[in-house]
């Protein structure tokens, strides 16, 4: 579906993304995660060829997004990241709008666009869909977007940073939102966020970026995995307290009860998380230490 | 084929664009407040007789001021859209989807179109009513037909390009609006072009609005006002040319500055103009 090799991409001096290379298979949802200015919007505005790269190789949906033609758009949903279009419009009439634009690129196997009823339903906006678009929150206005998104049935969805400002009722139902989606419309899903919880509910695999190159490409698991470093073990012996650095903890615990005994009481156990990880390389990264960021982070998962 | 159909929705898009413009209360206010200013000025000096003529100063005018203020329409009217949506996502929502800019632009060119008659029908009805020989002979209608009709092709591209080029909606009034009125105060709207110094004259000749101006008193006043314009004459050839001139200049230039223009455009952009919006309230 995607395939990107050595992007690249410059604004003046600064060296935004500087070599970066991935993949994504369809039916797949790849979320590319990092800190706010790693370069995930540029990113993805050049997959959805509304941006032009400065260097590299890029693929999407076998046409380069630089110089796709109209045809090319059919088959992909970009949810854009917008705050005050069409306030005189309503949700019915927009979407209707929109997805006529689809209708000379309906097959007998993918209709579309989308049942415009269908599709209020879906995202939650059945008893919204007569009123003004200034009218709606925050939240109803960005169930909106998804739904302009997805109403040409594409076949790959982009989504930038598509909960920002959400709270968190709002978030779990937009998370089931594209989980349905997935998995009733075989949609593939590139999404980006700097929000590691959101990563690892949605993703499939997931993408970190960070001082203009991808960091780690794994599942949420292997990740995690990977990132879970030294392990911090804590006891009291006698009134005294312990602490105790170890790469094998159970290992130790072993030794410690066939040592200690009864003796030994308040075990308790920690291990670095993925998410100590990435909140280190978030800190380095908005400190400026993009580079070193990126390299510490790498050394940690590796 | 695809194309086509990307205009056909494009239609749909400027005649509902234009349904709830009609409807709005804010747009409702805008198109009474500018009737009233002008048929207001129209009603103050409706028993003066103008110099040189025994016509009244309502018959002259009217053709005039209809020709500035479409003039005004097509430019500034599409200026602050195009500066306006291409901030706040709408263009960007047409690039996300197959032909739809093609929609998109279509939908602006009728949707600035009708905007015209709303304005018109309340300047002219009331005025047909309040007035008396506004129109010297009927077939002037077919006159006002055509001008119109070739002052728009002439003066809505400038409005197009000047809202593709402004940095921000907030520049319109400075890039668009204030031309405009510039050009409205020497272009023998409000006085006769003769008063002016002969450099401006030449410079107002350039633009469109003088010659839709022309073209409109052409239409209402009998032939013997000819006489109180440049050369005595009506200067139907050269109304033609003129306006000509821009319409095929601006068909020309137009779509390429509009595609450099949605080329450019992309999410960041809008998130950047939102973020400068909130500063800018605060």
């Amino acid at each position: 579906m995607i395939e990107v090799r050595d992007l690249r991409m410059r604004y003046g001096d600064n060296d935004v993304l500087t070599g970066v290379d991935f993949d994504v298979h369809t039916d797949e949802v790849v979320c590319l995660l990092g800190p706010n200015g790693a370069g995930k919007t540029t990113t993805i505005e050049i997959l959805e060829g509304f941006r032009v790269r400065s260097g590299g190789e890029v693929s999407v949906l076998g046409q380069d997004p630089a110089h796709a033609d109209e045809d090319w758009r059919a088959h992909t949903g970009v949810v854009l990241q917008s705050w005050r279009d069409h306030p005189r419009w309503t949700p019915r009439r927009l979407l209707t709008l929109l997805g006529g634009y689809f209708e000379p690129y309906s097959t007998p196997g993918r209709p579309r666009p989308y049942d415009v009823e269908d599709l209020l339903e879906t995202v939650g906006l059945t008893e919204l869909a007569d009123r003004k678009l200034t009218a709606l929150s925050g939240g109803q206005r960005r169930r909106l977007d998804v739904a302009i998104g997805i109403v040409g049935r594409p076949e790959l969805l982009f989504l930038d940073e598509p909960t920002a400002g959400f709270d968190p009722q709002a978030r779990r139902e937009f998370h089931r939102l594209v989980h349905r989606l997935v998995s009733l419309e075989h949609t593939t899903v590139l999404l980006t966020t700097h929000d590691l919880d959101e990563a690892e509910k949605l993703a499939d695999r997931v993408l970190i970026l960070a001082g203009g190159r991808i960091v780690a490409d794994d599942t949420p698991d292997g990740l995690a995995r990977r990132a879970a470093g030294a392990a911090e073990v804590r006891w009291s012996m006698d009134g005294e307290r312990f602490v105790h650095q170890t790469d094998d903890p159970t290992g130790f615990v072993r030794d410690l009860f066939a040592q200690g005994g009864d003796a030994v009481h308040d075990l308790d156990m920690r291990r670095a998380s993925l998410e100590d990880a990435y909140l280190s390389l978030v800190q380095q990264h908005e400190a400026g230490h993009a580079e070193a960021a990126a390299r510490s982070f790498r050394e940690v998962t590796r | 084929m695809k194309a086509q159909h990307a205009v056909r929705l494009g239609l749909r898009r400027g005649w509902r664009e234009f349904v709830q413009s009609v409807r709005s209360s804010q747009d409702q206010g805008f198109y009474l407040f500018t009737a009233l200013l002008a048929v207001g000025y129209l009603f103050l000096g409706r028993n003066t007789e103008v110099d040189g003529t025994d016509l009244l100063f309502p018959s002259v005018m009217l053709p005039s001021i209809l020709g500035a203020f479409i003039a005004f329409g097509v430019v500034v009217g599409p200026a602050y859209a195009l500066a306006m949506e291409k901030e706040d996502g709408t263009l960007l929502r047409h690039r996300a989807v197959p032909h739809g800019l093609a929609g998109y632009f279509t939908g602006q060119l009728v949707f600035h179109t009708l905007s015209l008659l709303p304005q018109m029908v309340l300047i002219l009805l009331p005025s047909f009513l309040l007035f008396e020989n506004l129109m010297a002979d009927s077939s002037g209608w077919l006159t006002v037909g055509w001008v119109l009709l070739l002052g728009l092709l002439a003066a809505m591209p400038i409005g197009m390009v000047i809202g593709a080029l402004v940095p921000s909606a907030q520049k319109v009034g400075t890039w668009g609006m204030l031309p405009v009125m510039v050009l409205a105060g020497i272009s023998g709207i409000f006085y006769p072009i003769q008063q002016l110094w002969g450099w401006v004259q030449v410079a107002a000749q350039l633009f469109p609005m003088y010659w839709l101006g022309l073209g409109m008193r052409s239409a209402f006043l009998p032939d013997s006002a000819a006489a109180l314009e440049l050369g005595g004459s009506w200067r139907t050839l050269e109304t033609v040319l003129v306006l000509g001139a821009w319409a095929v200049v601006g068909a020309v230039v137009t779509p390429h500055v509009l595609r450099r223009m949605s080329r450019r455009s992309t999410g960041s952009q809008v998130q950047a103009a939102r973020e400068a919006a909130v500063q800018w309230v605060r």
